[in-house]
């Protein structure tokens, strides 16, 4: 079972994409670290840069492997193993591969020059950003069959995520701010992953304790265990509800 | 001091100043007796141990002095001295547990109507106001501590309290846990240095109707709302240090109804609100460093006048804020660590003016639920175009010469 | 040994197969001919349950396929197309196959791996192999484990002429042994010595299903081409031949 995903991580992280990522990664973490020599500036940096690299790129190289290998998985489904077990074992690699390259690119940096707690939650956070989009791109993946279509598709959905969703959000809390929507906004951040890990490192950056009542409403609420179990959990249905979904129609693809 | 002691001096020859010792097995009454029987100089002094006595009196220019750890303890229930002389020091002494009263200002020490006083070197502990002038002048609080139960702000006095008073000198006393730290009420020609005000219930330093007045070289942390300096006029705020005033409504510094006053070489670090200015008119604010706050100024549409130069602003979430659309108020030559523009011809400002406010600041001003967009790609994206083409915040909130450098005396 | 009932497929409004029945039993060796777009790879991937039909079912060895992917196990498959991960080293994948079939080491076949002179390419990244070598790598892998069933989609596609013979000769030694090869190529020629049984396809319609004797007497043609020729002239004249 283990072994298909290893050799398929062997093959990941040989790929000439992954180095580069992981190596822009890497000049952008120590480059915003060497320049600016207020540490919470460069955490505050690096968290908006991989807000947006981390799912663009988990997005679109996740979606481009799929279809790259496809007649691969075609050889692989044609030997006795179950779907579920191809598809996963694909996750997996795929999966892993951007985890480490993100480790290594994000985390050695965060190690070196800034090792506290926010600097963990932003690495807690991008590994887990990572993982959700890999697992859209997934079903983005068994959703079309054509590359270019889901290629779009993805580019569209990282749109979505990183910028119309927020706008979309701006013009519902203007018109409804005749009401008190604290607690409703958890529910909106939970509705994107992205949002939800911007706010979840930014409270660790004592931002939410300087804005008066409503940031220290997230903060008593995101700030707290219970709020790191809230934010954990909603990741966790992030990465795992698209797979399923993804293995749902897998199951009955054609390929 | 030196006005006090060559006072001293001058006091009528032939009535040599008697040292009287003060035990503390001594009854009451007999203490009492001993502050009736003692005449204009005298020195009482208390010698160590614990003391329960309650409203003394003296009416005449005494020193009072404590030896050793003496305490002096209200029970609860009273309050412990009260000096109304036109002279007179209190120092060394140890006042506590003087009682609460919800109908009058109990303190611990209290001055009414007195001048020439140095009360300096006490410690007062758990009382509801400790220090309480009312119509007092030239005196002087100085090294005293003074620590508070910090119950809440009903159930608390301030640790210094002046009232109607004038020529006061608070210097180098270290407060906490009381409503306010200092508060002085119609209080002029005063100066507060070097005093540590912290923990308070309410404000570190509170102004209310008081002119004249400086204070400088203060620290004021973790005050539940920071200081306030309302309805004053001509006051000179320098060299402070504001820091970690922190929560819903906490301000570093909230200046309501203030003119022709000073606010130099300050520094505002961690705090909700640096400055909340409403009503002010014609401040000189100078050199004055804003770090790490959640907002630098945030300057209400009644404000005009007010100068801001040579201020440096780093790393706050927002520099300034305003909820008008005049300006009536000059920035210039302040120093924006957020400020990407050139000198071209290098004379240290920079070549293009420099759009402090923030449309997200604005937008989280008149709707904190926007601050779950706060740092997002899209408010990014807005606040660029916003600062590059200002469209939706003032466009004359501007400063025409940013620094390009911190400003450094 | 292969039993097919009553398949149907439906892609995207094309009956990409109707109806189709059929029975394949060990020693055969059996041509799927018809027109691009007749349905054959259709066909041969139902077989392998990479396409789900619509109706009927597909036994092997008596049991239905959609059970369990074991049956699998019996079945070697060389794609029409065949990519591989680009990063992968040839001898890698063979290793890789090897887990995934938990097979018995003493009974690989590794005839066809040796003669197509493989082992010299064992460091070989996969992206760094030509089409026709790629094709040698899939044509190894499908006889390693010495399958019962062999289903070869267009084997001499892109092989060199020597290869190809290799090949031919690999098919005809397995079906000797009893087993059952299914292969689909447009070169009848190829065929030609090879198959025993042919299924004709069109339109996702069975035309015919014959063995190759009964072929020739019918159409009184020896040569496979001709006697297929012959058929479709008769059946729809203007079908081209592939």
């Amino acid at each position: 079972m283990l072994r298909l995903p290893r050799y398929i991580i062997y093959d990941i992280l040989r790929n000439k994409i992954i180095l580069a990522y992981t190596l822009l990664l890497f000049l952008i973490s120590t480059g915003l670290f060497q320049l600016e020599e207020n540490n919470d500036k460069a955490l505050l940096g690096l968290l908006s840069v991989v807000l947006i690299v981390v799912p663009l790129v988990s997005l679109i190289f996740t979606t481009i492997h799929y279809y790259n290998s496809y007649e691969f998985m075609e050889l692989l489904l044609s030997q006795p193993q179950s779907r579920w077990s191809i598809l996963l074992s694909e996750y997996s690699g795929v999966a892993v591969s951007l985890l480490v390259a993100y480790g290594t690119g994000v985390g050695l940096p965060l190690l070196i020059y800034s090792p506290g707690p926010t600097g963990f939650y932003l690495l807690l956070a991008g590994l887990l950003l990572s993982l959700i989009f890999c697992s859209l791109a997934f079903l983005i993946a068994v959703l079309s069959r054509d590359k270019a279509k889901g290629i779009g598709i993805a580019l569209l959905l990282w749109f979505y995520f990183a910028l119309i969703y927020d706008g979309v959000l701006l013009l519902l809390l203007f018109s409804l701010s005749d009401y008190p929507l604290e607690k409703l906004t958890f529910l909106f951040s939970a509705l994107n992953p992205i949002d939800l890990g911007r706010i979840f490192v930014m409270l660790k950056m004592d931002i939410g304790a300087l804005m008066g009542y409503t940031g220290a409403v997230y903060k008593n609420f995101l700030g707290k265990e219970t709020g790191i179990l809230f934010t954990c959990l909603v990741n966790l249905v992030w990465v795992i509800v698209p797979l399923l979904l993804a293995k749902k129609i897998f199951n009955k693809k054609d390929m | 001091m030196s006005r006090l002691i060559f006072f001293f001096w001058l006091l009528p020859a032939g009535l040599a100043a008697k040292v009287t010792d003060l035990y503390p097995h001594e009854d009451s009454t007999s203490i009492h007796n001993h502050f009736k029987e003692a005449r204009d100089g005298d020195t009482l002094r208390f010698n160590e141990g614990v003391y329960y006595i309650h409203s003394l009196v003296v009416t005449k220019p005494l020193v009072i002095l404590g030896r050793g750890n003496c305490i002096l303890d209200g029970s609860g229930k009273y309050e412990i001295l009260t000096i109304s002389a036109r002279a007179g020091t209190v120092q060394g002494l140890t006042l506590r547990n003087s009682g609460y009263s919800s109908m009058n200002d109990f303190a611990a020490l209290k001055v009414i109507d007195a001048a020439n006083l140095l009360i300096t070197d006490n410690s007062i502990l758990d009382s509801y106001f400790a220090i309480h002038l009312s119509n007092a002048s030239r005196c002087t609080i100085r090294n005293n501590t003074i620590e508070g139960k910090a119950i809440s702000e009903q159930l608390n006095g301030n640790a210094i309290h002046a009232w109607k008073s004038h020529h006061l000198i608070i210097e180098n006393n270290t407060v906490s846990r009381h409503r306010d730290g200092i508060y002085l009420e119609f209080v002029t020609h005063s100066r507060i240095t070097g005093n540590h005000s912290h923990l308070q219930m309410r404000y570190g330093l509170h102004f209310m109707f008081s002119n004249d007045d400086v204070y400088t070289r203060n620290i004021f942390e973790e005050n539940g709302a920071g200081v306030a300096v309302m309805y004053s006029k001509r006051v000179t705020m320098k060299e402070n240090l504001f820091r970690n005033n922190w929560g819903p409504s906490a301000y570093g510094l909230l200046l309501k109804d203030i003119s022709d006053s000073e606010i130099t070489q300050n520094r505002f670090e961690e705090n909700t609100r640096a400055i909340h200015m409403e009503g002010t008119s014609r401040i000189q604010l100078r050199q004055n460093l804003f770090k790490d706050n959640g907002w630098g100024v945030a300057i209400q549409a009644s404000c005009n006048e007010n100068s801001f130069s040579n201020n440096n602003f780093i790393n706050n979430s927002f520099d300034v804020s305003t909820n008008g659309q005049v300006i009536l108020n000059v920035f210039e030559h302040n120093y924006w660590d957020e400020y990407e523009g050139y000198d071209l011809n290098k004379d240290g400002t920079g070549d293009i003016p420099y759009h402090p406010l923030s449309l997200f600041g604005l937008l989280i001003e008149q709707n904190p639920s926007m601050l779950i967009l706060v740092k997002s790609f899209m408010m990014q994206l807005f606040e660029r175009m916003e600062k590059a083409i200002p469209s939706l915040t003032p466009e004359h909130f501007v400063d025409l010469q940013p620094l390009m450098k911190p400003f450094t005396p | 040994m292969i039993r097919i009932e009553h398949i149907s497929k439906e892609y995207r409004r094309i009956q990409a197969l109707d109806d189709i029945n059929l029975f394949f039993s060990r020693g055969q060796a059996v041509s799927l001919i018809g027109p691009n777009g007749s349905g054959k790879t259709t066909l041969i991937k139902c077989i392998l349950g990479l396409v789900l039909p619509d109706h009927g079912r597909i036994f092997v060895h008596t049991q239905p396929i959609e059970t369990s992917p074991a049956y699998r196990n019996q079945i070697g498959y060389m794609p029409q197309i065949g990519r591989y991960p680009d990063q992968m080293k040839v001898g890698q994948l063979f290793k890789l196959l090897k887990d995934l079939r938990h097979s018995d080491p003493a009974k690989l076949d590794y005839e066809l791996y040796e003669e197509f002179n493989l082992s010299n390419l064992f460091e070989s990244r996969m992206h760094t192999l030509s089409g026709g070598t790629r094709q040698k790598v899939s044509a190894a892998l499908a006889f390693l484990f010495n399958p019962e069933i062999l289903i070869l989609d267009e084997p001499t596609a892109g092989l060199d002429p020597l290869s190809s013979e290799l090949l031919k000769k690999k098919i005809i030694v397995e079906k000797e042994k009893n087993k059952l090869v299914l292969i689909t190529s447009h070169i009848l020629s190829d065929l030609e010595d090879l198959c025993t049984h042919v299924v004709y396809l069109q339109e996702g319609k069975l035309i015919f299903y014959k063995d190759l004797p009964t072929l020739q007497q019918e159409t009184r043609e020896q040569k496979l081409s001709r006697a297929i020729a012959h058929f479709m002239k008769k059946n729809n004249p203007i079908a081209p031949l592939n």
